[in-house]
């Protein structure tokens, strides 16, 4: 790894697109003590794609991300960056930048001497790398900044010095570790789309952890769902949302209701109506099974004579989303809100599925029948 | 006169008009607001008050006579008398003494802390604090005591390598001298420099190890370029505490050495004593001038240093 070590970028590179590599993360177990953080954790990440890893506290993303870095150390499994297994390279010869969620620059040094640190430990002369310093500073809005120590500048500010830093050393990989999470939501918003354009613009390959689903979402190329030291599902945000694969998927990300139902023929029978099950769907358990319904999925027209009624009303600006209380169980439906507007509280209406087929799920204790 | 208006006559608000009892609130929440402005300034009285009278009283007192003769005269002759003769060398010795016993504990607490502070376990860190805590404040007579008994000519560590034929009393060693004081200053020297560095160590964040590492620095370049460059202030504050310590520090010298080696602190317990020259009996005023200000100054410079570690390892 040292010619990667070596390979110092020039000047003018460090604003133009480079070529990501492609990285293998395959079945990496990873156990603390009686804990398995990770649990045969496998993903394929494409040369210059944004992939985030997305997932419940716990769930073995941010220890992902560290056995990639090089942080971790593996019990099993087998990393590869470019077909190359960098297992056994240490995180100082990885050629990887990583953005941390508290920001960790150093504090004796100034936003540009953060910046340079890299190029630094590159050998590189000083007025080359103080030139590539100020580049990459003027690149995220930050080179009146330049001679501002950490403790002079905002989470903000320090966290678009921390995303110059690890983007000064052209690496392979970029790693962002929650780096967003620290932050209010005005400046999280719009790190968010600079951090989004920026690795466009540099078509860096990127790995992403963050436990909010909205950043996930709007962020990446292709999410990877985790759970337990596993992954669920990897897809586009799209049909991760509208296709999710596993209840856990349906669960956490978006807003499901569940309701239960009886399966029949790959059908099931939903508020009168047949609905296909969708492929993928878990099979039967002596539980039964619940489908799992996103409140887009669903629509309700008023009518007096039906038994369910409208229970909560919450507007949402374009669309409003009633909950539905249908014998025990309640839904939640989106309406747009011109037409929710003539459903009061209260109001009898009749539920009916507009999505081309469902998912199902073993059956959940009936405590919770919603999530969000 | 002009007649009442509207308002007035009609009992209603006009405008700008307070209602009634309005005036009193305002004073009321005046009087709370000045209240609550001097609650910390309450707090601080009594301590204040101890401060001035247990050090500022004093320092006035040793400024005064540092600077009269005892016919009450207006004088520079006792601070002249200072910086010659045994006197001087007292402040050489003391400011020698202070140096060895800030530097070398200075380092060897920092590589005892740094050592604790990586290590896993808990007990052991728990342990080390505590036994810092307790050792750091142990000195005087106990202290003299202690390594008279184990390192003296005749002490229990003594016999045993004596019984080796590795008697350090052979080899030139002698514990009643400058650097037997300096043996034994190392004993509350060391667990204080762990009490000080301790919570700075503590503030170097993994984060920036790993991020130094990340981008590509060996283990001795991030400690050559972050850690040791944060880690400096705190650890020269530290070494200014452990100078100041040691160049006040009076009775465990006094009882080791009983006065044979000249530091600042014995000359003025020896002028206090009543062992003054005729004409001379203001010296010690003018000693202990000298050495307030030795420690003002050390303490001016901890606080400049503390104050851009506060910053980095907040």
């Amino acid at each position: 790894m040292t010619e990667l070590h070596d390979a110092a970028p020039t000047v003018s590179s460090l604003t133009r697109p480079t070529t990501g590599a492609r990285v293998n993360l395959e079945g990496l177990v990873r156990t603390y003590g009686l804990t398995r953080a990770l649990d045969g954790f496998t993903l394929a990440v494409e040369p210059g794609e944004f992939v985030a890893l997305l997932g419940p506290s716990g769930c073995g993303k941010t220890t992902a991300l560290r056995v990639l870095a090089g942080f971790e150390r593996l019990d099993r499994g087998r990393v590869t960056v470019d077909g190359v297994d960098v297992v056994k390279v240490s995180a100082q010869h990885r050629d990887m930048g990583m953005v941390f969620q508290s920001y960790s620059l150093f504090p004796n040094m100034n936003a540009l001497n953060n910046v340079a640190f890299g190029l630094r430990m590159r050998h590189q002369r000083a007025l080359q790398r103080r030139q590539k310093a100020g580049e990459l500073l003027e690149l995220v809005g930050l080179s009146d900044q330049a001679t501002k120590y950490p403790h002079q500048m905002s989470g903000g500010q320090q966290q678009r010095v921390a995303l110059a830093r690890a983007l000064a050393i052209e690496p392979r990989v970029l790693l962002l570790d929650e780096p967003l999470s620290a932050l209010d939501a005005k400046v999280r918003g719009e790190l968010r789309d600079q951090i989004r354009q920026l690795q466009q613009r540099l078509a860096i390959t990127t790995v992403f952890v963050t436990h909010d689903q909205e950043e996930a979402l709007s962020m990446a190329d292709r999410v990877c769902v985790m759970s337990n030291g596993r992954a669920e599902q990897t897809a586009t945000p799209a049909v991760l949302y509208s296709r999710p694969t596993t209840p856990f998927v349906a669960e956490f990300v978006g807003v499901s209701s569940r309701v239960p139902v009886t399966p029949l023929d790959g059908e099931v029978e939903l508020f009168g109506q047949r609905c296909r099950v969708r492929s993928g769907s878990v099979g039967v358990t002596v539980d039964g099974v619940d489908a799992l319904l996103r409140p887009e999925d669903l629509t309700v027209t008023a009518d007096p004579s039906a038994l369910p009624f409208v229970t909560h009303k919450s507007f949402l600006g374009a669309t409003t989303r009633l909950v539905v209380q249908v014998d025990e169980v309640p839904i939640r439906v989106d309406l747009r809100s011109d037409v929710a507007a003539d459903i009061e509280l209260g109001a009898r209406v009749r539920p009916a599925v507009v999505a081309r087929d469902v998912l199902v799920a073993p059956r959940a204790p009936r405590r919770e029948s919603t999530t969000d | 006169m002009f007649p009442a208006t509207s308002n007035e006559l009609s009992g209603a608000p006009g405008p700008g008009a307070q209602a009634p009892g309005a005036g009193g609130d305002v004073a009321t929440s005046r009087l709370r607001g000045v209240g609550r402005a001097l609650r910390p300034v309450a707090a601080m009285a009594p301590f204040s008050l101890y401060s001035f009278l247990g050090l500022g009283v004093p320092i006035l007192a040793v400024i005064y006579f540092a600077f009269h003769s005892e016919q009450g005269h207006l004088t520079l002759g006792n601070l002249r008398l200072i910086t010659h003769g045994s006197y001087m060398l007292g402040f050489e010795n003391s400011i020698l003494l202070a140096l060895i016993t800030s530097i070398i504990p200075g380092i060897l607490g920092l590589v005892l802390a740094y050592a604790i502070a990586t290590s896993r376990s808990g007990f052991l860190k728990r342990l080390v604090a505590t036994a810092s805590g307790v050792l750091a404040n142990f000195g005087g007579i106990n202290l003299t005591f202690m390594f008279i008994a184990t390192l003296g000519s005749t002490g229990i560590l003594t016999g045993w390598l004596s019984a080796i034929h590795l008697n350090p009393w052979n080899f030139g060693f002698n514990l009643y001298t400058f650097y037997g004081v300096v043996i034994v200053y190392m004993y509350f020297q060391v667990p204080l420099m762990v009490l000080v560095i301790t919570p700075a160590l503590g503030g170097l964040r993994p984060s920036w190890r790993e991020a130094a590492e990340n981008m590509g620095a060996s283990s001795w370049r991030y400690w050559r370029h972050v850690g040791i460059p944060v880690l400096m202030p705190s650890v020269l504050g530290g070494m200014l505490l452990l100078f100041g310590s040691g160049f006040a520090a009076y009775a465990t010298a006094e009882t080791l050495t009983a006065g044979t080696v000249t530091l600042a602190p014995i000359q003025i317990g020896s002028l206090l004593a009543g062992n003054q020259l005729a004409g001379q009996e203001n010296v010690g005023y003018a000693v202990g001038l000298g050495m307030f200000m030795v420690l003002a100054l050390t303490m001016i410079l901890y606080g400049l240093v503390r104050r851009r570690a506060s910053k980095w390892l907040r």
